[in-house]
């Protein structure tokens, strides 16, 4: 097989095609490289947010800050249901927070809070302006956080739909990806079916935040129209691919 | 009921049926999230000395969870079958470890008091197994399964090839299926994980599937694993749909979680098989499982995690599916907290497959965030193959570049075929000689040596 064939299906995937083998094995250059993805992954899992960097870059949004019950990283990693829960503080901050609202955003660290520092200001930026007609609450930023926290902070601040904003697990090819999880009047206890996601948002051959949002936006005008989100809203749309070349 | 013995001087007792299994099971980051492991490690060895002398007919007549809120409780006490059941209805978890490791459990014994074996004395008994004894019993049990080719026959390892791409562009796809195909990977099902929930999109990926494999005539199975309520619509807009997948878990409200019950996985089974497309046998459903998954939608009832996944086993077997395997390590590390508690629950869960019946296959997997890497894969990779596993997944240079986790890659599958001597499913095999990415003798051919007229089609249409 040319070379140049295989350069050329190199180019439309970010898979690890083509690889070449030794015997059954990877070449060695592959494997060593498969162990620096592997580093990167890991130090972004154990990177930590500065929110306050991302405040001016949200502005002129309003911003709360929070944080989950789980007050390090170690214990995020071994308790995710502390993750999913707002600590002693960060209750009484939203406690304080009066009004109604459509849509509140939530940026969560997540797993990569490298990736969140990055773009989550944007991706929260292109969602509100594909909303631009919806009353928008505040933005509130959340550290140690897991998916679900994000509903008890939507059902505080009383949202008609909550959005949140969280940095995936990193991979090898991508370890700052974003995901976008939205839940139709947000509570306590509502289960993942009950919520759509929009995964894959970043700049390595996945969605772009252009993309995200207007998937995000069709989602939740769905979802407000039907009252109801998760398995029973189908994402019915065309497929969005982007059309720049990828990697 | 409370349990009970005394150790070494010192009195051990258990509240409950589910208290003592949850004590007994290896130490699992995820049971301590639950907070039902074990105090100390002497309790957890205490646990095992009560539970070798429990009676089997106990889990018949005490139900961990209870069988007028659970449909999945329901479906084991309903279908158990009383007569595979007589020849082990005498004997203790203990006497059952030992029968299972006894010469008179041959393979036709095995398949014999299979649907005698509810999900809970497997995951009973595994607690008293070491990974050798695991790996012993899985490997004298057969499990053939069948569609477009026989999987799970003695002396094959079959793969899936997973082509996932991060926003499915059908193009890429390609070129992972490809790449995937040029190793002899793909035998168990060309399966892709979408990454949206988008039904046309999906829909775009079954015909583009089919199309690639009818028109090369490869005898296998394709697969978009969507929800199974957007496979119904696919099957019902037309698409040609081969295999219909779920993630399914071990109790009904960790199902209502993932968005089914076993009436939508009767429907979408009877829709599937109304197709009629397979044309080996008609095993029609691919499930996936994983330890963790209950607790993690709040639905594991006290339960510890192992027999949580044994009981999923009992979702899987109403449905007589032709693949089923658990994705043992990507759920993370706050359940399954390091390789060696992902080698233990690999272990666990391919003997606890098994020994239910079922075709029971692995992802060798983990995330960036457990405490594991290369080496335990490589580990337990050849513990599974060892133990005859049926099938593995396997995605390009291990980098699943849509999920974000590292599973198999398509050079371990050449290297298990190649240390243990294994073929491919036998149809599957004879199509890669007569394409030529294999010589005669199943030896996977250089791709620069003589390019054969089928990839020369098959990359010209891609690129």
């Amino acid at each position: 097989m040319p070379d140049e064939f295989w350069s050329r299906l190199r180019r439309i995937t970010p898979a690890r095609i083509a690889l070449g083998r030794v015997g059954h094995a990877l070449p060695l250059l592959e494997v060593l490289d498969f162990h620096l993805a592997h580093a990167r992954a890991r130090d972004a899992v154990h990177a930590t947010l500065d929110p306050d960097a991302l405040v001016p870059e949200l502005s002129p949004m309003r911003v709360l800050q929070v944080e989950s019950a789980a007050h390090d990283r170690a214990t995020y990693l071994r308790r995710p249901d502390l993750g999913r829960r707002l600590s002693a503080r960060s209750a009484a901050v939203l406690a304080d927070t009066g009004g109604q609202c459509d849509v509140v955003f939530v940026i969560g660290d997540g797993l990569s809070a490298t990736g969140v520092q990055a773009r989550a200001a944007r991706l929260v930026k292109a969602c509100s302006s594909e909303l631009g007609d919806l009353a928008i609450g505040p933005v509130v930023i959340a550290q140690q956080a897991r998916v679900a926290l994000g509903d008890i902070i939507g059902e505080q601040l009383r949202a008609r739909a909550l959005v949140m904003i969280i940095g995936e697990r990193p991979g090898l090819s991508v370890h700052d990806s974003l995901g976008i999880y939205m839940t139709f009047a947000p509570r306590t206890g509502r289960s993942d079916a009950e919520r759509n996601c929009v995964s894959n948002i970043h700049d390595a051959g996945g969605l772009s935040p252009q993309d995200a949002a207007r998937t995000l936006g069709w989602l939740l005008r769905e979802a407000l129209r039907r009252q109801l989100s998760g398995v029973a809203l189908k994402d019915d749309q065309l497929p969005l691919l982007p059309d720049r070349d990828r990697l | 009921m409370p349990f009970g013995c005394d150790l070494g001087g010192e009195r051990h007792v258990f509240s409950s049926l589910r208290a003592l299994l949850a004590s007994a099971s290896p130490a699992r980051s995820g049971d301590e999230l639950a907070g039902i492991t074990a105090a100390s490690v002497t309790q957890r060895v205490a646990a095992r000395w009560v539970l070798a002398d429990l009676p089997l007919k106990v889990f018949l007549n005490e139900a961990l969870i209870p069988y007028e809120c659970d449909e999945v409780t329901r479906l084991i006490i309903d279908t158990h079958d009383e007569a595979a059941f007589a020849p082990i209805s005498h004997l203790t978890v203990g006497g059952l470890r030992d029968w299972l490791l006894s010469e008179a459990a041959d393979e036709a014994a095995l398949a014999t008091v299979a649907r005698g074996i509810t999900p809970e004395m497997a995951a009973a008994v595994s607690k008293l197994m070491r990974n050798q004894d695991l790996i012993a019993v899985s490997r004298k049990i057969r499990v053939v399964t069948s569609f477009r080719n026989t999987i799970g026959l003695a002396g094959r390892l079959s793969t899936r090839l997973q082509p996932n791409h991060p926003v499915d562009d059908p193009r890429a796809i390609a070129a992972s299926v490809l790449d995937g195909l040029l190793h002899g990977v793909g035998d168990a099902v060309i399966g892709v994980n979408p990454a949206t929930d988008s039904v046309p999109a999906a829909t775009t990926l079954v015909r583009m599937l089919d199309e690639l494999r009818e028109r090369h005539a490869i005898p296998t199975q394709t697969c978009v694993l969507g929800h199974v309520t957007n496979t119904l619509t696919i099957i019902e807009r037309g698409a040609p749909v081969d295999l219909v997948f779920q993630s399914v878990a071990g109790s009904e409200a960790a199902n209502t979680g993932f968005g089914v019950d076993l009436a939508v996985l009767r429907e979408a089974q009877a829709a599937t098989l109304a197709l009629g497309r397979g044309t080996v046998g008609s095993n029609v459903m691919y499930f996936e499982t994983g330890q963790g998954s209950a607790l993690s939608a709040g639905a594991h009832h006290g339960v510890d995690q192992q027999t949580m996944e044994a009981r999923a086993y009992a979702v899987a077997r109403a449905f007589n599916p032709l693949l089923v395997n658990t994705v043992v390590g990507f759920i993370g590390p706050e359940y399954l907290y390091d390789g060696k508690q992902i080698i233990r629950a690999g272990l666990e869960d391919h003997f606890c497959g098994k020994l239910l019946g079922l075709p029971m296959g692995a992802d060798v997997c983990y995330t960036n965030h457990a405490e594991a890497d290369q080496d335990d894969m490589d580990s337990l990779m050849t513990l599974l193959t060892v133990a005859g596993c049926n099938f593995l997944i396997c995605v390009p240079g291990s980098d699943d570049v849509m999920l974000s986790y590292q599973s198999l890659s398509n050079h371990d599958a050449l290297y298990l075929r190649s240390v243990m001597n294994l073929r491919p499913a036998p149809e599957f095999e004879a199509w890669l000689r007569n394409v030529g990415i294999c010589a005669e003798d199943g030896t996977l051919l250089e791709l620069a040596h003589g390019v054969s007229p089928f990839v020369r089609h098959l990359a010209e249409n891609i690129s």
